[in-house]
């Protein structure tokens, strides 16, 4: 908020928290910092993916406060406050997501580089609650593109899960 | 990207007198389209006015019995409001045609509005752009523009609006509620967005300064007889190369009242109230459809790559009239075309 207001040489940065897969981080950024840069380069956590750095692919995909959002596409200094769990944030106890675990199963991947955003969004999905049908899998997905074409896969792991959260009353 | 100044306004009255006082100061909210001008160079704001923490986000009946969105709603919570989903399904229908799950988790009504066109040339600085740098030409209109308009272009600028939630409200007769400077002023959607003519670098009739702050629906959501129907280049997650949203009210068989809009074809959601009353009192035939159709696309104007919207145009006005009048509104998650 005491950015600069013009003319300055001097760089000022902002003063923001972020509660990071359950860690609070204390951080000076610049206003122009990409959550998706400070995530990565800053707090080196590299398991979200830059991918084509306009919002189009998915592969940057965290989550905000429970939400999915492109982190390529948002100042970390307007999330202030906000809870981010990235890809590495999911596993509890050493146990992995059960997404995770339903992607090793079903074989839903093959370089792996949408993986992190697929899984993110994918956990986003079944939070909302809203698809019950592999045809709402694959259209509330849409935002992930995955170059080697393992949707098929990616499809068959997210209804396990639902399924699975289904049967258990979740 | 350039660097720039930040503020988190506190209130609607700083973030305007703060945007008063810096012309090359911009609003953010989302900044799913902002962002993205910005890493291009398009944009080049030397302070940015972070308006998310302003009281404007709420979904509220209004007095004449229709609803008030808050500029600061994103798309997401609007299009899955049962309220929305109810009563004006053809918005919630549109909203979900739009963009990804991410995107709609992030995109506001207020931005949603206020967002650029998607052509090629705005986006790309090395190359002239009326609407980006005013007098440099248009190499759209000789070059490539699949993804242009046939209906409203100028010598200046053939660019269209990129919206789906756009389209719905115009639809719907929705009004704009700015606020600025020089006080609260409510715009009805028609005259929000505008056609490039000589000024293809102004989009919409708000002012520097001026913030939305709600959009208005009124009572009438069309909740019977409705469909938002998109065609595009892929099935999800692109913009529309032609879309339409048709609102009809009917009694017995008749169509009693009807709203046209089209998307993908003009700088601004296209209605045609002679075309609509074309439609009044008749019965719902293909046949009457089809001169709907012919009467909205009479003046329309192909280029070298996008004339096919003309035919496609026509043939979606009639399909999603059909679908209308039937009350079999277009699925978006079954793409299938009945």
């Amino acid at each position: 908020m005491n950015a600069s207001r013009k003319g300055s040489s001097k760089l000022e940065t902002v003063p923001v928290t972020l509660t990071v897969n359950g860690e609070t981080k204390r951080l000076e950024v610049l206003p122009w910092t990409i959550l998706l840069d400070l995530l990565r380069d800053h707090l080196k956590l590299s398991g979200t993916k830059k991918g084509c750095d306009h919002g189009q692919c998915g592969a940057c995909t965290v989550l905000v406060d429970g939400r999915r959002l492109n982190s390529c596409m948002a100042f970390a200094v307007m999330k202030d406050g906000a809870q981010i769990t990235t890809v590495e944030g999911l596993a509890r106890n050493g146990d992995l997501h059960p997404l995770q675990q339903a992607f090793i199963d079903h074989d839903a991947f093959q370089c792996g580089y949408c993986t992190p955003g697929q899984i993110c969004s994918g956990v986003g999905l079944i939070e909302e609650g809203r698809a019950h049908t592999r045809d709402e899998i694959r259209e509330y997905m849409s935002g992930n593109i995955c170059r080697c074409g393992a949707y098929t896969n990616i499809v068959d792991a997210i209804e396990q899960v639902i399924g699975a959260d289904a049967e258990a009353g979740r | 990207m350039n660097r720039f100044s930040y503020l988190r306004a506190t209130s609607i009255d700083e973030a305007m007198r703060e945007a008063a006082a810096d012309p090359t100061a911009r609003f953010i909210a989302g900044g799913t389209n902002l962002i993205d001008l910005m890493k291009y160079n398009v944009e080049r704001p030397t302070r940015l006015i972070d308006i998310t923490r302003l009281p404007l986000n709420g979904i509220e009946e209004t007095e004449s019995g229709g609803l008030r969105l808050g500029a600061l709603v994103t798309n997401d919570e609007t299009a899955f409001d049962s309220r929305i989903q109810d009563r004006y399904p053809l918005l919630a229908s549109a909203i979900q045609a739009g963009a990804s799950p991410q995107l709609r988790n992030a995109a506001t009504t207020g931005g949603n509005l206020l967002q650029r066109t998607r052509c090629y040339y705005f986006y790309d600085p090395e190359t002239p752009c009326n609407k980006r740098e005013p007098g440099t030409g248009c190499p759209a209109a000789f070059g490539r523009n699949r993804i242009h308009a046939i209906l409203g272009t100028s010598d200046h600028c053939i660019a269209t609006h990129p919206s789906d939630m756009a389209v719905a409200m115009a639809a719907l007769q929705a009004i704009v509620h700015v606020r600025g400077p020089g006080g609260e002023r409510a715009i009805p959607i028609a005259d929000f967005h505008r056609l490039p003519g000589e000024h293809p670098e102004i989009d919409n009739t708000m002012l520097h300064g001026e913030i939305i702050t709600s959009v208005e629906l009124p009572p009438d959501g069309f909740s019977r007889n409705y469909t938002y129907l998109k065609l595009r280049d892929r099935l999800s997650y692109a913009f529309a190369l032609v879309s339409v949203a048709a609102a009809l009210r009917m009694e017995n068989g008749t169509i009693a009242q009807a709203r046209l809009a089209l998307g993908g074809v003009a700088h601004k959601p296209w209605r045609d109230p002679a075309a609509e009353a074309m439609l009044q009192g008749q019965p719902a035939t293909e046949d009457r459809f089809r001169a709907v159709a012919d009467h909205i696309l009479k003046d329309a104007r192909g280029y070298q790559d996008n004339a096919f919207k003309i035919d496609l145009a026509r043939r979606a006005i009639v399909t999603a009239l059909s679908q209308a009048a039937s009350g079999t509104p277009q699925s978006q998650i079954d793409k299938r075309i009945q």
